[in-house]
């Protein structure tokens, strides 16, 4: 099973795709997200967000400023005003 | 009737005119679509900080210590009318139809006795508000340097207007644009940005708790003026299309109404043309017979 995460900035939507696990930077610490998190809602600080495409693959990393993350269950969702 | 001469400078005339609304009605065209592209991509974003917001504000209260772009100033007394339009003419009643929404609603304000100031964005439709309604534009952001509506641009904006905001000069803040229907119908819009009107009736979508960090009153506090940036962007988008959309209409017209006018006029060249071929045989079969 694979995390359906979504990075959407007010241009586009930056990325859609089915991930292992992704890490947030929130305004309180790192978080990682994996399948089956629990709802979630915070909002993020300008940093890095690390995409883990497998469990054992290096991530990827896209630069991001000013937002939020939400965790549903659908998924994880980051809204930001830039990325990448 | 018009000299021979006359007529052919009427018909290059109108023909030169027919070339640029062509070129005009092309470029909108294609323009059009880049424009509906980009409000098409900006709308997830739209969509979902609309569902966050209304999922938050549904569980906080508010109070009148609630943030103030929930609970308003307190008074309602001053509005500020943001009218958004754009750089350039060419584009049919667009602009003018924003601006006739705009001053109907400062008339009906001004009627309840309140007081109203303008912040225009773009170029057009500042002389008509000067003129209807003297020392009332308090602001301008001026898009002319810009090429396609940005989101830096509506930041700006919206920094502007909250800094006003907080600064007590207003109290309501309404937002005029044109929302982009099709290429035919642009419609002109009202929306109140400043207090943020939270959709009323919506349930919490899960229901699981949902953990925050930091808190609800945090969160929102944080989301707030970002709605209000999402609402001028998507507000210059929708106005981008719209634009657009009645240029392009605008500019067929205009060039249906010059093709008639050529082909007018062209019967009316070779008509006169006729008559004089005609006069001169006529003089000179009669200049025959005569001898």
């Amino acid at each position: 099973m694979a995390l359906h995460f979504e990075l959407v900035t007010p241009e586009k939507l930056v990325r859609s795709a089915a991930v292992h696990q992704v890490v947030v930077p929130g305004t309180e610490g790192d978080f990682g997200v994996l399948e089956g998190h629990a709802p979630f809602m915070s909002t993020i600080r300008d940093g890095m967000i690390q995409i883990f495409e497998t469990a054992t693959s290096a991530p990827e990393t896209i630069p991001v400023t000013g937002g939020f993350a939400e965790v549903n269950e659908k998924g994880l969702t980051v809204l930001a005003e830039k990325a990448g | 009737m018009a000299s021979l001469k006359e007529l052919k400078g009427r018909i290059s005339s109108v023909k030169s005119t027919q070339k640029i609304t062509k070129a005009k009605q092309m470029v909108a065209a294609a323009k059009l679509r880049k424009a509906q592209a980009a409000a098409e991509a900006a709308r997830p974003y739209g969509e979902r900080l609309e569902a966050v917001v209304a999922s938050l504000a549904s569980k906080v209260t508010v109070s009148p210590s609630s943030p103030k772009l929930i609970a308003g100033s307190g008074a309602d007394h001053v509005h500020l009318l943001v009218v958004a339009n754009s750089d350039r003419g060419l584009c049919g009643a667009f602009n003018s139809n924003i601006v006739k929404a705009a001053s109907q609603k400062a008339r009906e304000l001004i009627a309840q006795g309140k007081k109203v100031k303008f912040f225009l964005i773009g170029r057009k439709g500042r002389a008509v508000i000067s003129r209807t309604f003297p020392d009332t534009i308090v602001g301008h952001y001026d898009t002319t340097a810009m090429k396609e509506a940005g989101f830096t641009e509506a930041q700006a904006i919206s920094a502007e207007l909250m800094k006003r905001f907080e600064a007590g000069e207003y109290d309501v803040a309404h937002l005029f644009y044109s929302t982009f229907k099709s290429a035919l119908a642009q419609i002109p819009t009202e929306q109140q940005i400043i207090p943020v009107a939270i959709p009323a009736g919506t349930a919490a979508s899960s229901g699981a708790a949902v953990e925050y960090e930091p808190d609800e009153e945090s969160i929102l506090a944080d989301l707030l003026p970002r709605n209000v940036s999402i609402q001028i962007f998507k507000a210059m988008l929708e106005n981008g299309a719209s634009e657009q959309g009645a240029s392009m209409t605008a500019m067929d017209n205009a060039t249906r109404n010059a093709g008639d006018l050529i082909n007018r006029l062209t019967i009316e060249y070779n008509r006169s043309r006729q008559a004089a071929i005609t006069t001169e045989l006529v003089e000179i079969i009669s200049g025959a017979e005569a001898l």
